[in-house]
């Protein structure tokens, strides 16, 4: 695993091709599957969800079992712009999804990341829990249990409206998850990057060298929950609606599922999880929906077992192979 | 019993061919509900109530027409989840009608869906009061939750004096309070001492009833969502001794749902409630309804409230599509709909009120009493006659 | 002043089942360092023990506690001699996501045999209405509940306190390294140890049926309040995670019961902002 990403944050690291992959197959969808787009708008977004937790959890190492919930303050910060304060536009309404979550990561993060181990899951925990009640309770301003309704997207940019085909929202989606993915590469590419990196291996030596960790692991923690957000506005804006399971702790878990399964810390198993999840979730789960749960749970607990670095892991060692032959 | 209901599940899939030559036109009904999680219970019921009336009514539909029912999953109150779903059943399926809906967050998800696409859209179990307001396109055949407090309160202000409220805390359980009280004040010189909204994952009722013990009303009125969660709040009344102090508990008829009463017993005796339906009623409909069900699945399978209210709603669907002979379109359909009237169901005479696409029907007062050694909900008089929800009613004006 | 006995008295009660329920796990987290967040699972299998030992075979109520607790202490020893085991000293995450993956597991079984509603149980009568203590009246169960907390804390305290295996196990606790170079079998020590906390969860969450609802959603529902309980007692302190229990079912009903509006979301505010300057807890190690 560390091998890969070493080769991955040295300064000026080429290109690869295969870089590109997920950027062609993201075109290709759209106009070879006009009828599942708004499933493939789903996969987008959870993919950039994903990328920010591979963000905190893959690079800086902190496992949090709460990052659901920037994903659903941005949510609900979208849909009450809209609903509450007639805010319409969905670029602004991303902007201030961004400075919610942002703001909510900047404040927990500040007393969740002075604990440790087991404190600190469970701080993250309690986090979610709380916003979690607190929506429930603000049936006002979020609508309670039953969701937020009544929440109107302007058309992006003025010409395109979100329709029901999901059009609109894919190539939305897409252009956001470009932005996003090219910031994180870069960051992680970035002497910032392998700092991280150290952190999370090695944090009484980083500290030693005169890293300032708490502040460097904070500005992590806002950034990622910034980009949840982000991911939370995209949902709100393309499905009309905000419901109370955005904040959720279902989420929260399955997230880390899907990062696990693609691989962790290589910001690329965070493209591959949430296809293959919610691919085998859309066919799967209609059929069988009891045993998708239990096969969730025993192929985790496969994955840790034999094959951590996921999908992507399992690749590796199949090129390695194939090069050894 | 869940190899059972799984086949039930995938038989739902299955075309409903008519007797005679091949079928040339489908119509496709997409029936969104609870398969896994929360909800379960209803929504095999639903599967189960449609599949029956489908079964029943084959020979009604017009030569060459073919009614397939697609069922989804929405895994419990999963609003996101149902409007995924929607949208597929639209997109992918081309479905004519929609419907199903046991939560009503995951109907109001939906409601933007069957706008853009003009799909009608038929509410077989979600009854938060605002949800018929969000589309054209939703009519609604379950009821308004604003309407059985009203009319309880209406009926419980006029004996008790003092009452105490406690409600689930989420939407239906604020509407319920709201109208509670409505109904209870327009008796003169009644009035509320007391209210609470309890967490909605509350197992332990024993501290917010302790606070009723204490304020001692003359009656106490509750709405928790429908099922086991009303037997462990009847428990805790009991428990606390609050029966013997005097205090009668009053409530919509959640608390006693047709199914929990064996798992109540007699702590359940003299339980008063204000219902749409239950199935004890005299009605002739109603044996019929509870034979049917019987002879399809078995003595012991009691029938909930989702049944009847999913039963109508196909015996609506049914005559949109006969009246328009199998080649249906939205807006004759939502025309048809709109003006639907039935007086053979088993709830008694129901009908759409044209203006606002939603039930009218009766609400009941009923007892908990033993009928031929059964717990049984007996109804004994009717509160509200042919009502509206007072919500849709006050705001449609 | 009748209002604050109430308060307290059911307070009290649901701290007992917390604490019943969390011990094993603080003490597990201290002994093993495995943050275990599927430990509520053995909380609902105790439960689901009791009900269906009671609902279906008859087997009357003191029994049905036994076998709760003997059904959860050999789940937790066959999980962790083939599962558990396997990770003690790697690394957080995969600890967090083999307990996601068992929850996951655990919830999707008994849902399978179950169903989705909670479960119920019928109390034996002599368990059921209330007694008539001082004058006052007391709910009979919950009075059951807090003498059984009681004994079992008393019983827990003189095995860690004076017992061999009791000092083995702090032995371990303090220092592994050291305790296994004179010659415990501290891998033995881990099984017994996580096995008892096992059942002992396994007990309370069959003492706690009426507390906590036992459903399938059981494990996730719930880990936030266990979770709390660990790390706002200091974990691997048998002493802390007993006040911290107390705290929490006290802070809990107290919210309840005087402000509902507020619910929950005061109690987490506050432990969020308590641990946030202690993260060690109240009696843990404060690094």
């Amino acid at each position: 695993m560390d091998g890969q990403r070493l080769k991955f944050y040295l300064p000026r690291a080429p290109f690869e091709i295969t870089e590109l992959i997920p950027w062609v197959l993201g075109i290709a969808v759209f106009f070879l599957l006009p009828e599942y787009l708004a499933l493939a708008a789903r996969i987008l977004i959870f993919i950039i969800l994903v990328l920010s937790l591979d963000l905190i959890v893959g690079y800086a190492g902190v496992v949090s079992l709460g990052h659901g919930v920037f994903f659903g303050v941005g949510a609900y910060a979208a849909g009450i712009a809209s609903v509450s304060l007639d805010i319409h536009d969905p670029l602004m309404q991303l902007l201030i999804a961004a400075a919610c979550a942002g703001l909510l990561g900047l404040l927990s993060g500040a007393v969740v990341l002075r604990g440790r181990g087991l404190t600190l899951i469970m701080l993250t925990l309690a986090v979610a829990s709380l916003v979690h009640e607190a929506a429930n309770r603000a049936t006002q301003l979020t609508g309670g249990a039953d969701g937020l309704t009544g929440v109107v997207i302007d058309p992006l940019l003025g010409l395109f409206s979100f329709d029901m085909f999901g059009k609109t929202a894919y190539v939305y989606s897409l252009v956001v998850l470009f932005i996003v993915w090219l910031l994180l590469r870069t960051l992680c590419r970035s002497s910032f990057g392998a700092s991280l990196i150290g952190i999370h291996q090695n944090t009484m030596r980083m500290q030693a060298i005169g890293t300032p960790v708490l502040r460097q692991l904070l500005f992590t923690y806002t950034l990622a929950a910034a980009i949840a957000g982000i991911a939370g506005a995209l949902l709100t804006q393309t499905s009309s609606f905000v419901g109370l399971n955005t904040l959720g702790f279902e989420l929260s878990g399955e997230i880390l599922v899907m990062l696990i399964l693609g691989g962790v810390g290589r910001l690329y198993g965070a493209f591959v999880g949430p296809v293959v999840f919610l691919v085998a979730q859309d066919y799967l789960a209609k059929q069988f929906p009891e045993n998708w749960y239990l096969g969730i749970g025993v192929l985790l607990i496969v994955v840790i077992l034999y094959a951590r670095g996921g999908i992507l892991g399992l690749l590796d060692l199949l090129v390695k192979k194939g090069v050894k032959a | 019993m869940r190899f059972f209901k799984r086949i039930l599940s995938i038989a739902a899939v299955v075309s409903v061919a008519v007797a005679g030559t091949a079928a040339a036109e489908t119509i496709k009904i997409g029936l969104i509900t609870s398969s896994s999680g929360q909800g379960t219970f209803l929504g095999e019921q639903m599967i189960q109530a449609a599949q029956l009336y489908m079964n029943q009514n084959k020979d009604r539909l017009p030569a060459g027409t073919d009614v397939k029912l697609i069922v989804r999953d929405d895994g419990g109150p999963n609003p996101d989840k149902a409007r995924q779903l929607a949208q597929e059943l639209i997109v992918r399926e081309k479905v004519d009608f929609l419907t199903g809906f046991i939560w009503s967050p995951n109907a109001a998800a939906v409601a933007p869906l069957s706008t853009e696409a003009k799909v009608p859209t038929l509410l077989m179990n979600a009854g938060a009061s605002i949800n018929i307001t969000l589309s054209p396109y939703f009519v609604r055949f379950s009821m308004g939750t604003s309407t059985a407090p009203f009319y309880l309160g209406k009926w419980a202000g006029a004996r008790f004096k003092t009452s105490y409220i406690a409600v689930t805390d989420y939407g239906p359980g604020f509407d319920s309070e709201k109208y509670f009280e409505l109904g209870f004040k327009e008796n003169a010189g009644a009035e509320v001492v007391g209210r609470v909204r309890m967490p909605i994952n509350t197992a332990d009722f024993v501290p917010y009833l302790q606070k009723v013990k204490e304020l001692k009303p003359d009656v106490l009125f509750v709405f928790v969502p429908t099922g086991r969660i009303g037997v462990n709040f009847v428990k805790a009344f009991n428990d606390l001794g609050l029966a013997k102090q005097g205090i009668k508990l009053v409530g919509t008829g959640d608390i006693t749902a047709d199914e929990e009463l064996p798992s109540l017993g007699d702590a359940a005796l003299g339980l008063l409630t204000v219902h749409h339906y239950s199935g004890a009623a005299e009605r002739q409909a109603t044996k019929d309804f509870n034979a049917a069900w019987a002879a399809a699945y078995g003595k012991d399978s009691i029938p909930s409230f989702a049944a009847p209210q999913a039963w109508d709603t196909m015996d609506a669907i049914y005559e949109a599509i006969i009246a328009q002979e199998g080649k249906v379109e939205s807006d004759e359909s939502m025309e048809i709909l709109r003006n639907y009237k039935s007086d053979k169901s088993p709830r008694g005479t129901i009908s759409i009120d044209p203006k606002t696409r939603d039930i009218r029907q009766n609400e009941y007062l009923r007892e908990v009493r033993k009928v031929e050694g059964r717990l049984a909900n007996v109804e004994i008089e009717i509160v509200g006659q042919q009502v509206l929800d007072p919500w849709v009613e006050q705001n449609s004006k | 002043m009748l209002e604050v006995i109430n308060v307290v008295f059911h307070g009290a009660a649901f701290g007992m089942v917390l604490y019943v329920i969390t011990v094993g796990l603080s003490i597990t987290m201290g002994l093993m360092r495995f943050a275990n967040l599927a430990h509520g699972m053995f909380a609902m299998v105790g439960g689901y023990a009791l009900i269906v030992s009671m609902g279906r075979y008859g087997v009357p109520y003191p029994a049905a506690l036994g076998l709760a607790f003997v059904a959860s202490c050999l789940m937790g020893y066959v999980l962790e001699r083939l599962l558990y085991s396997r990770f003690y000293g790697d690394s957080e995450l995969a600890q967090v996501l083999i307990s996601i993956g068992l929850i996951f597991v655990a919830i999707a079984l008994v849902r399978m045999v179950f169903g989705p509603q909670s479960q119920r149980v019928d109390l034996p009568s002599y368990l059921q209405g209330q007694w008539h203590i001082f004058g006052l009246d007391w709910i009979a169960y919950r009075v059951f509940i807090i003498v059984v907390g009681a004994l079992l804390i008393l019983a827990l305290w003189f095995g860690i306190e004076r017992t061999r295996w009791g000092a083995k196990v702090r032995a371990a606790v303090d220092n592994r390294a050291m305790a296994q170079s004179i010659g415990i079998d501290t891998s033995r020590i881990f099984s017994l140890t996580f096995m008892l906390g096992s059942g002992l969860a396994g007990l309370g969450g069959a003492l706690g049926v009426e507390l906590l609802a036992v459903q399938p959603g059981y494990p996730f529902e719930f880990l936030v309040i266990f979770l709390m309980v660990v790390a706002l007692g200091g974990i691997g302190s048998l002493r802390g995670t007993f006040f911290a229990a107390l705290l929490i079912g006290l802070a809990d009903t107290a919210c309840k019961y005087w402000i509902p509006e507020l619910g929950s979301f005061l109690l987490y505010g506050l432990v969020i902002v308590f641990l946030g300057l202690r993260p060690g807890g109240l009696f843990g190690a404060q690094t």
